[in-house]
């Protein structure tokens, strides 16, 4: 007697303890296909079944893989499966796809919390720290060698460096130092006027901007401006094995790319940080004069008074700390690029986060030390 | 389009600037065939490879690709279109922002609804078939240049193109990596039906595997025929591939 049909799905039917797989069975069906069978086990667990594949009239990839992965889908469901009937071809098929035992996930047990945690600690101690100094070291040791010696050295790039990072940085440096000089003193002049204070508008803008907001506001623009550009000259040019090429043309990149930056940023850095100072006190003088009746003489009579040789050699010392720390840092994201394009975009980033961060760190330390 | 002819191109002219590049281009690729598009450096291979995968548009003569002209390819029948199509690209062209597993695996992602563990699976299998299974979470910038072919050659068979295009498969190849990917492609054509066009200078690798050779010479197909009719052409540029190719002197 023939035995009953008994249709389970639009992709295969039963008959007795035969799965027959009927149609095609391709990159668009095979998603169903894999949710019908698994439907079909959880419903018949620890049973056995044989799938026949007499009526499979098309396979590719896709298919092949989803009929591999059945096994595992019945071991899961304590079902024994067996495959017949497949066709030369079919079985050609199915032996050219495979499924490949997955070698690279380890599936060893997890190692404990602190284990990863120390792990992580010693590979940002060598991947960052340790590999910041070595760079550190290196660009101060040729830094001071090459003051004395001009080999290596590309001619005119050193004034190229200057006009780039300090030069063309003055218009934006100058502008917003001005804006934040009044701001500042015109935040301030409400709370002297209470006191009768106002004269004191003077020593207020004029120690904060020489020792702090002017090398600050300098700093975090430049880090902005040429710290990114630094980092994304130098990143490309290891990307595109530039970097490599200089190498192998017996030029030390270091010297011939960081160094002139260097020397760029720390001539031009002091100036435009005393500029900065300027135009931050002119726009505290204009608060004063608009809000406090502060005439700019009056300004300018109290200013020996306020200003101390003091504030103004802190403002030029840390303006040369954070020339060297936007250059450097600049570089390290640079040198440390990886992969392609994208890789180009994040060290771009990390260097201006990382750069801004030292810089108020670095500041923070010599307020500290100069108060 | 005769039923066995998966691409027909009739009387493509093409012109730069003035620039006559096409000046009548007719040929036919049947179904399962390895063909060669082989000529000199600006014949104008590069240009009917660009304008079989749609990438120029027509401006003269017909371009059918699987029953489509690709003249009047309308932009909802794109992406069917596109999915029959796998190309192998010279460089590569791979994303360097993702894994190769994520490069491999960005068609089926962005194309059908399988699980994620059957899209990991068929992407291990075809990294697999190329011998490149354990470069799963490393970036194409880690790759060797050999390997950076088998991947993109994994990514353009992903889907199971009927129609496969490579560019320059073998530049850059050592000649055993080259005789593997040669065999890898005669096999995907046996098992799988593919029809194979490839752009390519390697004359090892054309004797291997090539079943046509259409010759491009000064802007027309100076030669179409099998493998063994073209070693036997009088034509003497063809004559200078297949001597100078296999190590022989011009002449």
């Amino acid at each position: 007697m023939k035995q009953k049909d008994i249709h389970t799905s639009q992709y295969f039917y039963l008959k007795g303890s035969t799965i027959c797989v009927s149609g095609p069975l391709n990159i668009h069906n095979s998603a169903g296909f894999l949710h019908d069978t698994e439907a079909f086990f959880r419903s018949n667990p620890g049973s056995g079944f044989t799938i026949s594949l007499s009526n499979l009239t098309q396979l590719d990839s896709a298919g092949a893989i989803a009929l591999h992965s059945l096994q595992e889908t019945a071991q899961h469901y304590d079902i024994t499966l067996n495959m017949q009937d497949a066709s030369e071809e079919i079985t050609n098929k199915l032996e050219l796809f495979r499924p490949v035992k997955n070698k690279t996930v380890a599936t060893g047990k997890q190692e404990p919390f602190f284990y990863n945690l120390g792990d992580k600690a010693i590979h940002i101690l060598n991947e960052y720290v340790v590999t910041f100094f070595y760079l550190v070291s290196d660009i101060l040791f040729w830094s001071v060698r090459d003051v004395f010696n001009k080999k290596q050295r590309r001619k005119g790039e050193f004034l190229n460096q200057a006009v780039s990072i300090g030069v063309n940085a003055l218009p934006i440096v100058a502008s917003m130092a001005f804006i934040i000089g009044l701001v500042l003193a015109l935040q301030s002049s409400s709370q002297l006027r209470n006191f009768g204070a106002n004269i004191y508008i003077v020593d207020l803008t004029v120690i904060a901007m020489m020792a702090e907001m002017g090398p600050l506001i300098t700093a975090i623009l430049v880090a902005g401006r040429s710290g990114s550009a630094i980092a994304a000259e130098i990143a490309t040019m290891k990307v595109t094995s530039e970097l490599d090429a200089l190498k192998t043309m017996g030029l030390n990149p270091l010297r011939f790319v960081v160094i002139p930056k260097i020397y760029g940023s720390l001539i031009t850095l002091p100036f435009l940080t005393i500029l900065a100072s300027i135009s931050g006190i002119a726009g505290g003088a204009l608060a004063a004069y608009l809000y406090l009746d502060i005439t700019p003489e009056i300004f300018f009579n109290r200013m020996p008074e306020a200003l101390y040789q003091k504030d103004i050699l802190t403002g030029l010392i840390k303006s040369i700390v954070f020339a060297v720390i936007i250059v450097i840092t600049g570089a390290f994201f640079g040198f440390k690029v990886e992969e392609g394009a994208e890789g180009v975009g994040r060290s771009t980033t990390s260097s201006v986060v990382a750069a801004i961060t030292l810089v108020i760190i670095a500041d923070s330390i010599l307020g500290l030390m100069f108060y | 389009m005769k039923q066995n002819n998966i691409i027909e191109v009739n009387h493509l002219k093409v012109s730069f600037d003035e620039r006559e590049v096409l000046k009548d281009v007719s040929f036919s690729v049947s179904q399962g065939d390895v063909t060669v598009i082989l000529g000199g450096s600006g014949s104008g291979k590069s240009t009917i490879l660009k304008h079989l995968l749609g990438l120029f548009p027509v401006e003269a003569g017909v371009v059918n690709l699987l029953d489509q002209d690709i003249a009047t390819l309308e932009e909802k029948n794109e992406l069917d279109f596109y999915l029959k199509l796998g190309v192998f690209y010279q460089n590569g062209a791979l994303l360097n922002s993702l894994t190769v597993g994520d490069n491999v695996a960005l068609p089926l992602e962005q194309h059908t609804d399988l699980p994620p563990r059957l899209i990991e699976e068929m992407v291990r299998t075809k990294l697999n078939l190329v011998n490149l299974e354990d470069a799963y979470y490393l970036y194409p910038s880690q790759l060797s240049g050999g390997m950076l072919k088998r991947a993109a050659l994994a990514r353009a068979i992903i889907l199971d193109p009927p129609l496969l295009f490579c560019d320059e498969p073998g530049a850059g190849l050592d000649p055993v990596s080259l005789a593997a990917l040669d065999e890898l492609i005669l096999k995907l054509r046996d098992q799988l039906g593919m029809t194979v066009v490839m752009v390519t200078h390697e004359v090892s690798s054309i004797l291997r595997i090539a079943d046509k050779i259409l010759f491009v010479e000064d802007g027309v197909i100076g030669f179409d025929g099998t493998l063994s009719s073209a070693r036997k052409s009088s034509l003497p540029s063809l004559k200078d591939f297949f001597t100078v190719g296999t190590g022989g002197k011009k002449g």
